[in-house]
Parts: C-alpha cells; sequence; structure tokens
C-alpha cells in the first residue's frame, strides 16, 4: 500500500488531506512543519508527498530543496500546496523539482487524480 | 651746475624719439597692424594718470603727511576692480556713438545736447588749467634744481619778462611738439593710436626712472631697507611720515580723498580719453584691472623711503617736491639726476600731450563747430575742407590751452603745491561723474538735471577751491577766506555753512557734489526728457544689453545723392565712399544719387560724422539734410521693452523651469513612494488571498468530502461540519478585519464617540475573554482602579481593541503557565492600560514591526488549540487607538517579564463641558 506523507501548518487542512489520502487506500503520516517533515522521510520515505509551502520554521521550499539533493529522495514524487496564487511561486516549485503544483483552495477529486496518476506513473518507472 | 646744453639736448632728443614711436604708432594703424593692440599697451596708457604730481609731488606730500598719498592711487585700484562693469559699458558706448571725449559722451547721454557738450568742454577746459600749469611748474622747477644745485633753484616769474621765463618756453615748444604730434592727421579721426603708443612708452620710462631714484637711495645712499629705518628710528620727529596721524581732516578727509580719486580717475578729460576713447578692444580693459593697479603699487613702492631718506639728509635746498632730484645729486651722481630729469619730464609731458589732445578735441568739437555751424560760418566747399578746418581750430586750442596753464602757473605761481594743484584739478573733474556715472545706470536722468547739477557743482568748485587759490597768490583779498564774503561767516570758501575742521577737498568735495547730485537728480524727477534724450538714455543704460541695435535708426527721408554730398563735403571723399560702399569716384556721381537712403546707411553717417565733429554737431547736420520724422524712437524704446521683457520671460521661465525641476523631484519622490505603495498594496493582497484561501481550503475540503461520502459515521459528521463552521467564522472575521482595516486606512471608520468609563470596559472585555483563556489554561488577572476612569471613545470598538490585547497576551504567553495581567493606571491627565503575558517578550527589531499588517510572530503558531489571529489585530488596535487620540505601544513587561502592551488615552474633559455630556453624571461609567 502506498505510503503518502502530508505536510501542512493549518490544523483543518491537513485533517481534510488526511481523511482524503485514507479513504484513496494510502497509508498516510502527517507533519505539520518543515523538520518532522524531514524526520519522517528520514524514518520511512514515502512514496509520495504532499508539502505545503509555507511552513513554520523550514519553509516547504526548502523541504524540497533538501529532498532533491538526497538520492534516496531525488525521483519521490513530491505536489506542492500553496495558497498562494501567484505565478512566481508555481515556476519557483516546478524549477525546484516539484512534480506538480496544488492551488488552495482546492478540488478534492483533482487532488486525488494527481496522487493516483503520480504514483502508477512512480510504478511504472520502478522496473 | 650741470651743462644746460646736456640737459636740452637729452630733452629734446628725449621727446624726438616719442616723435618717432608716434609716428610709428600712427603708420602701423593706417596699414592696419594696429602697435596698440595689446591690452600691456593700453594698461601702460592708463598709466597717464600718474604724472608730474606723482613723480615729484608724491614725496612731497609723504614728506608732510605720511601715507595719504597713496589714497591717490588706491582710487584708481578700486576704480579698475570695478572696470569690468563700470569702464566695459562706458567703453561699448563709445564705440557705439563713436564718441569723442567725455563733452561729447555726456552731450550724447543727454540726447545729444550741444549745450551740455559746451559747458562740459568749458569746464573741463578750466579744471584742467591748473593741472597744465602744475606740470609746467615741475618741469621748469625741477630743470631749475638741475642746472642751479646746490644753489636753490630760482624759478621766479617776472611778470614783465614772461620770455625769460623758462616755463613760457616750455609750454610752446610742447604745444609746437603736441602739434605734430597729435594732430597730424588729415584726417580728423577720434582715435590717435600713434599718441598712445608714445605714452605708454612714456609710462615705462617714468616708471624705471623713480624705481631707479628708490634703488639708488635705499640701496646705494644707504644699506638698504633696514639701514634706513634703523636711521629714521634715532630721529623721532620723522615718525609722522610713516604714521597715519598726518591727515588733514582726519577720517573724513581719508574717505574724501579716495573717493576724489576713484572719480577723477574716470572722468579727467585724459583718463576718459585713454580709458575709453583710446580703447581698441573692450578685452583689454580685464589685463589693465590688475596691471594698472600693479603698475600704481610699483611706483609708490619708493616714495616713502625717499620722502624718509629727503628728510633724513635735511639738504638746505629742502622742498621736499624736490627730493628725487636733490638725493642723488647731493650724493654726487651725474647721469642719474639727468635720467630722473626725464622722467619727470615723461611723467608731464604725458599728461600734458591727452590732456591738451583731448582738451583741444573738446574745444573744437563741442565749443567751436557747433558755433560755426550754428552761425553758417563753415564754408566748406570741397573734399577734405573740414579736416582742415577741425586740425586748424585744434591746433590753435593747444596752443592757447597750453598758454592758459602757463599763464594760471605765472599768476597763482608757488601758492599751492604741487599736490594742491593736482587735487584741486580732481575735485573740477569729479564734477563730470554724476552726469556721467548716474546717466550710465539711471535711465530717468534727464539733460535738465544734468545741466544744472553740473553747472551748481561747478560753481561751488570754483568757490571753494579755485577763487581761494587766487586768494592765497594775493591776487584776491584774503579776507575772503578768513572772514567770508562782506564779512558773512557762514559763506567762507573753505568752512561752507560753518562746516570747519574738514580738509578743504573733501569740504570742497561734498558741498559740490551734493549740490551736483541733489539738483541733478531732483531736476530729473522733475523735468521732462525729449525722444532723442529717452532714445540715447536707453542706449546707455542698457548698453550691456546683447540684442542693443548699435544706434536708433533715422525715420526720415534722403537720398543716396544728397547723403553723400554732405559726407563728401565734411569728412572728403574717402570717407563717403566707404560709407556709401560706392565705387564709382565722387560720391554726387553715383549711379543710385537719386534712390532713397536706407535708414541704416543715415545712421552710418551720422556715426562717421560724429566720430570727427562730436554727435550733437553730427546730429545738426544730418538734420539739415533728413526730411521727415526725424527718429525712430517708438521702435528702439519699444525694442528695449521687448528686451526687458524677454529678460523678464526669461527670468520667469528660469524661475519656472527650477519650479518645475522642484516639483519634478517632489514628483519622482511621490511616485517611488506610489511604487512603494503599490508594492505594499500588492503584497497585501497577496497577503489577503492567501489568509482568505486558508479557511476556504477547509471549509471547500471538507463540504466536498461531506457531499461526496454519504456513508460517513455521524460523529465524523459532526467533527466536519463543527470544522466547516469554525473555519466559515474564522473567514468572516478575517473579512470583517480587512475592512476595519480599509476603514482605518482610508480613514472611513466611523467612530461614535461618547463620554465612558475605561475601567467598566476594562471589567467587560475581561469578562468576554475570561472563559476562553479559562479554558486554555491561561491565569487572567486583572488590577483595576477604583474610580471611574471617564475618557471620550467609541465604546464597541475600544472594547475590540482591549479583547484583542487579551487574545494576543493569551497567545503569546508561556505555553506551560501562560499568564496574562491586565492593569490600569492614570498618568498625569492620560489613562494607560496595559496588558502583559509572561511569554519570551518581544526584541527591539520586532517591537513596531508587530503593529504592521499580517505580522505574526510564526513560532508561536505551533501552539495550536488557540484561536488563530490573521496579524492585523494590533495594526487594526494602533489605529483605533490613534483615531481616539491616543496611543499604543509595546514593551517589555515588568511584572511578568512577557511583552506588554500598553495603550493610552487621554482622559475627557470636564463633565459640564460640553452639552452631551449632561447626563454622564447620573449614568457615570455606565458601569455594568
Amino acid at each position: 500500500m502506498p505510503r503518502v506523507l502530508v505536510v501542512d501548518d493549518e490544523t483543518n487542512i491537513l485533517l481534510s488531506l488526511e481523511f482524503l489520502m485514507q479513504q484513496a487506500g494510502f497509508t498516510v503520516t502527517t507533519a505539520d512543519d518543515g523538520e518532522s517533515a524531514l524526520e519522517r522521510v528520514d524514518d520511512t520515505p514515502p512514496d509520495l508527498m504532499l508539502l505545503d509551502i509555507s511552513l513554520p520554521g523550514i519553509s516547504g521550499f526548502d523541504v524540497l530543496e533538501r529532498l532533491r539533493a538526497a538520492s534516496a529522495t531525488r525521483d519521490m514524487p513530491i505536489i506542492m500546496l500553496t495558497a498562494h496564487g501567484r505565478e512566481v511561486e508555481r515556476e519557483k516549485g516546478l524549477a525546484l523539482g516539484a512534480d506538480d503544483y496544488i492551488t488552495k483552495p482546492f478540488s478534492t477529486r483533482a487532488l486525488v487524480d494527481k496522487v493516483q496518476a503520480l504514483l502508477s506513473e512512480a510504478d511504472d518507472d520502478t522496473p | 651746475m650741470r651743462n644746460d646744453l646736456i640737459i636740452l639736448a637729452a630733452a629734446f632728443g628725449y621727446l624726438a624719439i616719442l616723435f618717432v614711436v608716434a609716428a610709428w604708432g600712427d603708420r602701423r594703424a593706417e596699414t592696419g597692424r594696429s602697435a596698440i593692440g595689446s591690452p600691456t599697451v593700453y594698461a601702460l596708457s592708463i598709466a597717464v594718470y600718474c604724472t608730474a604730481w606723482t613723480f615729484y609731488g608724491s614725496v612731497g606730500r609723504a614728506s608732510l603727511q605720511g601715507p595719504h598719498f597713496l589714497l591717490i592711487y588706491l582710487g584708481p585700484t578700486l576704480a579698475m576692480l570695478g572696470a569690468p562693469f563700470i569702464i566695459r559699458k562706458m567703453v561699448r558706448i563709445a564705440a557705439r556713438q563713436r564718441i569723442t571725449s567725455i563733452a561729447d559722451f555726456i552731450s550724447a547721454r543727454y540726447g545729444k545736447s550741444s549745450g551740455l557738450g559746451a559747458i562740459v568742454a568749458l569746464m573741463a577746459l578750466i579744471s584742467s588749467t591748473p593741472y597744465i600749469a602744475l606740470q609746467l611748474k615741475a618741469i621748469t622747477v625741477s630743470h631749475a634744481v638741475l642746472v642751479n644745485y646746490p644753489q636753490p633753484a630760482d624759478v621766479a616769474v617776472e611778470e614783465a619778462h614772461f620770455w625769460i621765463d623758462k616755463s613760457f618756453w616750455v609750454a610752446l615748444v610742447l604745444a609746437v611738439f603736441i602739434i605734430l604730434f597729435g594732430t597730424r592727421h588729415l584726417d580728423a579721426s577720434e582715435r590717435h593710436e600713434g599718441m598712445v603708443a608714445a605714452i605708454a612708452v612714456e609710462s615705462l620710462v617714468k616708471l624705471v626712472a623713480f624705481l631707479a631714484v628708490g634703488i639708488f637711495v635705499v640701496f646705494v645712499m644707504f644699506n638698504g631697507p633696514a639701514d634706513l629705518l634703523a636711521q629714521v628710528a634715532r630721529t623721532p620727529e620723522l615718525s609722522h611720515v610713516l604714521s597715519l596721524e598726518q591727515v588733514p581732516g582726519g577720517a573724513t578727509g581719508w574717505v574724501g580723498v579716495l573717493i576724489l580719486a576713484v572719480l577723477a580717475f574716470l572722468t579727467l578729460p585724459r583718463q576718459f580719453q585713454v580709458l575709453v576713447v583710446e580703447n581698441v578692444d573692450e578685452n583689454h580693459i580685464d589685463r589693465a584691472s590688475w596691471l594698472l593697479p600693479l603698475y600704481l603699487l610699483l611706483i609708490n613702492l619708493f616714495v616713502i623711503p625717499i620722502a624718509l631718506a629727503g628728510l633724513l639728509l635735511g639738504s638746505p635746498q629742502a622742498d621736499p617736491d624736490s627730493f628725487v632730484l636733490t638725493l642723488p645729486l647731493s650724493a654726487g651722481a651725474e647721469a642719474l639726476p639727468l635720467f630722473v630729469f626725464i622722467g619727470g619730464l615723461s611723467a608731464a609731458t604725458g599728461m600734458m600731450i591727452v590732456e591738451t589732445i583731448a582738451l583741444s578735441t573738446m574745444v573744437s568739437n563741442q565749443l567751436i563747430m557747433p558755433l560755426l555751424l550754428r552761425f553758417n560760418l563753415l564754408h566748406l566747399s570741397g573734399s577734405g575742407e573740414l579736416a582742415a578746418w577741425l586740425l586748424g581750430i585744434r591746433r590753435v586750442a593747444i596752443v592757447l590751452i597750453l598758454l592758459l596753464g602757463y599763464v594760471y602757473h605765472a599768476l597763482i605761481g608757488d601758492a599751492y603745491s604741487l599736490v594742491t594743484i593736482g587735487l584741486v584739478a580732481f575735485v573740477g573733474a569729479a564734477q563730470f561723474a554724476p552726469a556721467m556715472l548716474i546717466g550710465l545706470y539711471w535711465r530717468g536722468a534727464t539733460r535738465t538735471g544734468a545741466l544744472i547739477g553740473l553747472l551748481a557743482g561747478f560753481a561751488v568748485w570754483l568757490y571753494t577751491l579755485l577763487i581761494p587759490g587766487f586768494a592765497q597768490s594775493g591776487w584776491i583779498d584774503m579776507s575772503l577766506i578768513r572772514e567770508g564774503p562782506w564779512g558773512i561767516g557762514w559763506l567762507t570758501p573753505y568752512a561752507l555753512f560753518g562746516l570747519d575742521g574738514w580738509d578743504i577737498y573733501t569740504h570742497a568735495l561734498l558741498w559740490s557734489l551734493v549740490a551736483n547730485i541733489g539738483l541733478l537728480v531732483g531736476l530729473s524727477l522733475f523735468s521732462r526728457p525729449s525722444e532723442l534724450e529717452q532714445t540715447q538714455a536707453a542706449l546707455f543704460t542698457e548698453a550691456l544689453h546683447p540684442n542693443l541695435p548699435s544706434a536708433s535708426l533715422w525715420h526720415g527721408q534722403t537720398t543716396r545723392g544728397e547723403l553723400g554730398e554732405l559726407l563728401n563735403r565734411y569728412l572728403g571723399e574717402g570717407a563717403s565712399r566707404r560709407v556709401l560702399g560706392s565705387t564709382t569716384e565722387t560720391a554726387a556721381a553715383e549711379p543710385a544719387a537719386h534712390q532713397p537712403a536706407s535708414h541704416q546707411l543715415i545712421t552710418r553717417a551720422e556715426q562717421e560724422l560724429a566720430g570727427s565733429l562730436g554727435n550733437a554737431s553730427a546730429r545738426v547736420l544730418i538734420n539739415s539734410v533728413v526730411r521727415g520724422e526725424a527718429l525712430d524712437r517708438e521702435s528702439i524704446l519699444s525694442l528695449l521693452d521687448t528686451t526687458s521683457q524677454t529678460l523678464e520671460y526669461n527670468r520667469r521661465l528660469e524661475q519656472k523651469s527650477a519650479e518645475l525641476e522642484r516639483a519634478s523631484a517632489a514628483l519622482r519622490q511621490a511616485n517611488e513612494r506610489l511604487r512603494e505603495l503599490d508594492r505594499l498594496k500588492d503584497e497585501f493582497v497577496a497577503m489577503v488571498s492567501h489568509e482568505l484561501r486558508t479557511p476556504l481550503t477547509s471549509i471547500r475540503a471538507f463540504a466536498e468530502i461531506l457531499h461526496e461520502n454519504d456513508d460517513l459515521t455521524a460523529d465524523k459528521r459532526h467533527h466536519f461540519l463543527d470544522v466547516i463552521v469554525h473555519e466559515s467564522q474564522r473567514l468572516s472575521r478575517l473579512i470583517e478585519e480587512i475592512l476595519d482595516l480599509a476603514r482605518l486606512e482610508s480613514g472611513r471608520l466611523t467612530l461614535t464617540p461618547e463620554r465612558l468609563d475605561l475601567v467598566a470596559l476594562a471589567r467587560r472585555s475581561v469578562d468576554a475573554v475570561a472563559r476562553l483563556q479559562h479554558d486554555h489554561g491561561i491565569r487572567l488577572e486583572v488590577e483595576l482602579p477604583e474610580g471611574p476612569a471617564m475618557i471620550v471613545g467609541d465604546v464597541d470598538r475600544l472594547e475590540q481593541v482591549i479583547i484583542n490585547l487579551l487574545d494576543n497576551a493569551g497567545k503569546f504567553a508561556d505555553s506551560t503557565d501562560p499568564r496574562v495581567l491586565l492593569r490600569m493606571g492614570r498618568h498625569k491627565d492620560h489613562f494607560r492600560l496595559s496588558v502583559e503575558d509572561n511569554g519570551p517578550g518581544i526584541s527591539d527589531a520586532e517591537r513596531e514591526r508587530v503593529f504592521e499588517k499580517f505580522h505574526q510572530l510564526q513560532q508561536q503558531r505551533k501552539d495550536r488549540g488557540r484561536p488563530q489571529g490573521s496579524g492585523l489585530g494590533l495594526s487594526i488596535s494602533r489605529g483605533i487607538i490613534a483615531h481616539l487620540g491616543g496611543r499604543l505601544w509595546v514593551e517589555n513587561g515588568q511584572q511578568l517579564a512577557g511583552a506588554c502592551l500598553t495603550l493610552e488615552l487621554p482622559e475627557a474633559p470636564d463633565n459640564a463641558s460640553s452639552s452631551e455630556d449632561a447626563e454622564a453624571p447620573e449614568n457615570p461609567g455606565r458601569d455594568h
């Protein structure tokens, strides 16, 4: 069962994401800031990560950068979440190696679809 | 006794050399390669200021009165410092209007008045006579000293035998020399380049001669200046030569003589001649403005040493005026005294040459020619005849002027010293200054004013200086000086109106200038100038104006033929052809003879005539052939007005452009500020968007989850709905806050101020948050005063602020044992309410930033379970408090060591002070 790590500092958003991922049949772990997110990744590397950008402490961008720098997590699918609607943020996220970018508020179905698509893509890639 | 023959040979030899220089200069001028086209020559020619009076008299004056003589040279130095302004203006006018003398200048300024020109010429003649006499006296005395030394120089004049008086012969010889010198030209133009070249040489000779005596006295007769001063120091009675005390008239005397020297430097006929008339290039003024002062400094360098040496050695024939000769003679020098004599001769002849040429020009142009023209006595038949007439008149004038000088010398004799005679002439010449200088700068000065002013000033000069001179010489009863005319004391020439104790020159200068300037200004204000006067006044006062026309244009009608004839008759065919630009042999026969002459041509003809005859006569002549409206006055005045309007316009434009520059700088700044504001606004919008999206995200997600999942447990469903409600409330609160902020910033926040009791309000606010805080385990302590604290404020808004402060404190308080303290107290006429927590406090850097919009201390947000703020609360609170006339700030708490937010509001005015407070006493504090 694919494992999904959800990172967001907003309790209620985190709650909704957790519910959605569980409902889609994934094993879900959560983190509410950058540092604990990195810890979770170290403990048990997830198959996919939903990562909010504005986090207290180290930001989502920093987390993304670090993960991409490590060989173990270089190819892990990561979807960025943000409440900032600005185009520059999106571009920055993609440039740093995010696989997708979702603007809050999001459509729950589109989110789940994207997660599933990325996971099956990753499945195909792994021999 | 030196050989008189050698002396005479040297003198004539010197004059011959001068003559050769002059002839050479003229030849150069004719071939168009001006010998005087150098600013140095110009400066040296101006040094004609230093006459025999300087050469012999300075030492004499220094011997009697110390450094006072220096003022005579400080004056020109000051005048030359002003040269770029005053002299340049005069030179430009003179070049444009073909001015021939100072009389011509003043006449031209006041509407080309022949009367005024004649008066000035006459006054110049009279006031210069003593000065010329002075030069004659100097030559005669110096010659006598040289010949007779060590016997006293006996120069007493035997009245009956003027032919044995050497001065008479000196005058005659010089007359011949000057005639040869200054009136060689058949072309009677006003410029004398050869003369100027010769004068420059003379200036060099006298300077070198004087320096030679000085060096001889100081370094040969004494062992340098130190030796001389040491010997002087042993002779206390000589100290006056070095001190400033021996000045007649005291401080006023100093000022008087200084002013006198400034004015005379500009108005003495010979000075005007070399400064203005003979100037060939305006730009020469610049170098002369420092070179001449340098020359004056050099020639005065040894005056005091020579005077000291002369007094020290106390030669028996001690006339201080002759020290420069007697000192080297007493030392047995042979060649030096002769050289000194030549130096003195050059100083004297230089002055006499220029002065008599200037005076003879005035006499011919301002006195004789106008008379001849008026009475139609000038019968000219052919070309070149006028030039012959003019030269003839001038030659006669030269002889007469020099003889006049001789007569004065013979009559007044030794009554006055050299310096005295010089100063008398200075005061006379200074009378031209008001008409000339005021006329240069004040357009309103009129002919009547100038004429009467001049006459009055001159009359005062005659009465206070010249006539007393005659009295002192015994020609008039001395009682005039002692008791005044007919015994009227206050009319005493040397103490007019009881003004006693001044030196006679300052005294005369004061009264003559008071009369002169007073009448000039007074009458100018009350007299109307003629049209020509107005035009000329404008052309003079605006001379440095870049757009000024050189002259006003004639508007009348005449033919080229008539004009040609006129020029032919007066100036000869050459000049006529030059003006008409005709190539044919005679002007009258030219093909265009019957065509009308253009206005420019008529003006050109007038200028050409003015160059020879002076402005007044030239105008009379042109008038005789031009019919119809004489002068285009309107055009020039309107042109001037236009140019002054243009100037004014330009000035305004400059002002405007400066203003524009300032405005654009301000705009740039404003633009920058706008950009900054725009950036802030973008940031704000982005922040708002972010803050709104966050609760909206939860609401949408859970709404969709509820919508898609009918099979949720009731428990979950309830939980999710709860989240939606909670986040919706958060969203509404946020929108309210954003609107509040927008209202605050646009100034549209509506507050309803009323008298209220802050204590009661604080209590109510505490009640509102108490439960929530209690639920979060926060210990809330309250310290409120007993009595009411009456302020003026908006109840709801203030409550909002206090609740916000309490919420904030709760959020930032220590997470394990959160404590919040609300306290209130009075501070002067204000009440202060502070809310303190036991959190980590706020760093100095953060202290102001906490009031910024959307500022959040991120770390604290981790502490979930408490309501989250938007980051707008403090910003809004501060805005509200400011609107109520109070302050809100943050500091470190005293009691709990966390952050302490304090609001301060002024106490409400007295209860009775306003009607809306009328019911307040009945319901104090609205306490619930």
